[in-house]
């Protein structure tokens, strides 16, 4: 277990190389005065100007060189302070968002943790469910309705989906709607009477015990954590299907109903546990997808996470932050998979083993 | 002793023992497992629905010019009702840049003048002529996407495992790196990067699209060239001193491509997806082009009245579901097919 913990930790430096080396690589497909350009607020017009600033950052210098010095930054001689250097944290300040993108990433996160929080529990119990009941009573009504269910579902476009969904229960019957908070929370959060404990502010709303602000915080979830679960239903309940009707032709699965076993433990018990084991895999998956922001969904239900951010600054061209987006991204994914991957190998002993 | 017979190529006797079974063209042609795949495919009344559907779209974008004629130089570009920012309703009389009047039109209409059929969206884009052209966008690209990752997932799959050892890991371990980066995230990173170089075109989304999507086809053709590759006659060639490059292009690749083959022309409709949503974030295309994402865009704007526009999100909505919905249908009963576990029971 140990070894293979630490054979997956070994790789993690590996594809974060990789990651920024792809993402620094499609920098380069800009020329040295453009590049220059992004960094710099006024740019000037005169060409030995242009020329001195593409030496004073280094853009005329191999690839490899400005690699090192994106990653790790560089010291100005004169005042010893590190300017830049991704490792440090600082990605460069966002035009978009009128702040440095790290602050950005640290004012977003929080609301995309919660609503991937929230998502995960309708999106893991529901699919589960309906996949096991296809696979119960297969080719029989419910797994027809189930089949029919994930075609439309995977057919779908999310953000299809999610403009019907602000058509009927916004701009329609105005239950839900689209946004974090309504501006009432806002200012009571401004006020100071509103402690933020954790920063999710469905959470916050719980340990403050103020359950009006929770009601308006999930009056303004409901629908992405609707259109988010819809949309991965289908495929919870294709696996699901096939996993559990390979388990059902097992010998140990007739051996427990030839010894008399009743047929809902049968299911439950003997079957479930081991068709579970694909499913765990692609319930790993899709948390790790929602932790890397939803960048069309949260864009559809103008949800601030760090996805709709991201959206926003490509649509702008402000590539600074949306490459620091991308670098935290693929860092939070390259570290949930790793607990996924080690959570995994807990459960069946074959994965550590191989 | 026993003199040795000759064989006499009388397979009359076999006859009883193999049920007489006629052996089709396009057998002969693909080869009984290439064949059984076809077959497999056109069994089911889902998967033929998705056939028709596909077929319906085809033949959309082929009679496009015929369905709603073309507009200016450009038949790409939505024609504009004049510039005011609020969606009309289906029917509404058209004023300005009206299309010439097709041979279905009165006869199936009953009017003698150009009406919008499904409405104009914001600054009076007419929506009937963005999907019917728009139609055209979406093969367009997907051909395009689909062919462009084929052709790369085919190079680095057959490298990586012809080659095996060292070149095949480390080939499969930049594959892996590819693939941790969600696929959106880089396409916002390249449509940045590309759009102020290229300018607002088809290019930087579908450059995204290939740069990120090679890679499943890359490991599919893999797997199945190991196999291959250990097939007998792949030894045979190797023994007789054939060279490495005409093993692989002459014995192996046409054995194995069929698979990835057919899964990418299903991807298609994957492909169409992708560059809908990346449209509708409004990093694909120049705005008022005919494309199905870039027509649903414009209800971003409107979200506090969709009740009373409707018309700007169902119809291009609804469009884009039938076709994902077709591929969809078709791939579905691919998976089952493809299935090593269902082998034998088509």
């Amino acid at each position: 277990m140990i070894n293979y913990i630490i054979r997956r930790l070994l790789l993690i430096p590996v594809l974060l190389f990789g990651v920024t080396m792809i993402i620094f690589g499609m920098l380069q497909l800009l020329g040295p005065v453009e590049r220059s350009a992004l960094y710099v607020k006024d740019f000037p017009k005169n060409e030995n100007q242009i020329a001195g600033i593409i030496k004073k950052y280094g853009f005329d210098q191999p690839f490899y060189v400005q690699y090192w010095v994106w990653l790790t930054g560089k010291i100005d001689p004169g005042t010893g302070e590190r300017h830049g250097g991704i490792v440090y944290g600082d990605f460069g300040y966002s035009r978009t968002g009128s702040q440095p993108v790290i602050d950005m990433i640290k004012d977003r996160f929080p609301n995309t943790l919660d609503l991937a929080l929230w998502t995960v529990v309708p999106m893991l119990s529901v699919g589960i469910w309906m996949g096991v009941q296809a696979a119960v009573h297969q080719n029989g009504a419910i797994d027809q309705g189930a089949r029919i269910f994930s075609i439309i579902g995977t057919s779908f476009p999310t953000f299809v989906f999610g403009l019907l969904m602000l058509m009927f229960f916004y701009a329609g019957l105005g239950w839900f709607m689209p946004g974090k908070m309504s501006d009432w929370v806002n200012q009571l959060i401004y006020s100071g009477e509103f402690t933020q404990y954790t920063y999710l502010l469905s959470i916050d709303a719980l340990l403050n015990g103020r359950l009006d602000v929770f009601w308006d915080a999930m009056r303004h979830m409901i629908m992405p954590i609707l259109t988010l679960s819809y949309i991965t239903w289908a495929t919870f309940v294709r696996v699901t299907r096939s996993s559990m009707l390979e388990t059902l032709r097992m010998d140990y699965v007739t051996t427990a109903r030839a010894k008399g076993v009743k047929e809902s433990d049968v299911i439950s018990k003997h079957a479930q546990p081991n068709a579970m084991i694909p499913v765990i895999t692609l319930a790993g998956f899709s948390v790790v997808l929602l932790l890397g922001g939803v960048v069309i969904t949260e864009t559809v239900f103008n949800y601030p996470g760090i996805g709709q951010a991201a959206a926003t600054a490509a649509q702008q061209l402000d590539v600074v932050t949306v490459l620091g987006f991308a670098i935290f991204n693929g860092f939070v994914l390259i570290c949930a998979n790793l607990i996924v991957d080690v959570m995994y190998a807990f459960i069946d002993p074959r994965v550590r083993l191989a | 002793m026993a003199t040795l017979s000759t064989p006499t190529f009388d397979n009359s006797l076999l006859k009883d023992i193999l049920p007489d079974r006629k052996i089709t063209w396009l057998e002969r042609v693909l080869g009984p497992e290439n064949y059984r795949i076809i077959k497999g495919l056109l069994k089911t009344p889902a998967s033929i629905t998705g056939f028709i559907l596909i077929g319906g779209f085809i033949l959309i974008a082929v009679f496009a010019p015929f369905i709603i004629p073309p507009v200016g130089s450009d038949p790409f570009k939505i024609p504009r009702d004049g510039f005011s920012g609020e969606p009309q309703p289906m029917g509404t009389e058209w004023n300005k840049n009206v299309p010439d009047l097709p041979f279905w039109y009165t006869p199936l209409t009953g009017k003698t003048e150009w009406v919008h059929l499904l409405g104009t969206a914001q600054g009076q884009y007419d929506i009937f002529y963005g999907i019917i052209w728009g139609t055209r966008t979406a093969f367009r690209t997907g051909l395009m996407v689909v062919i462009s990752t084929f052709l790369i997932g085919i190079i680095v799959g057959s490298i990586s495992s012809f080659y095996g050892g060292m070149t095949d890991n480390i080939i499969m371990r930049i594959v892996d790196i590819f693939m941790t980066i969600p696929f959106i995230m880089m396409a916002l990173i390249m449509a940045a990067v590309l759009t102020p170089v290229l300018g607002r075109s088809l290019l930087p989304a579908t450059l995204a699209l290939i740069a990120f999507g090679w890679m499943g086809y890359a490991r599919i053709i893999r797997g199945d060239i190991l196999s291959i590759k250990e097939r007998d006659y792949t030894l045979a060639a190797r023994v007789v001193g054939v060279r490495d490059s005409r093993i692989l292009f002459r014995h192996i690749l046409p054995n194995a491509i069929f698979p990835t083959l057919v899964l990418a022309s299903l991807g298609i409709g994957d492909v169409v997806l992708s560059f809908a949503a990346l449209s509708f974030l409004g990093i694909g295309t120049e705005i008022g082009y005919a494309d199905w994402g870039q027509v649903l865009s414009f209800a971003r704007n409107w979200i506090t009245s969709l009740n009373i526009y409707w018309y700007i999100v169902v119809w291009p909505g609804l469009t884009l579901v039938l076709f994902v919905m077709g591929w969809n249908l078709v791939g579905d009963a691919l998976r089952d097919v493809l299935d090593p576990r269902m082998r034998g029971k088509t």
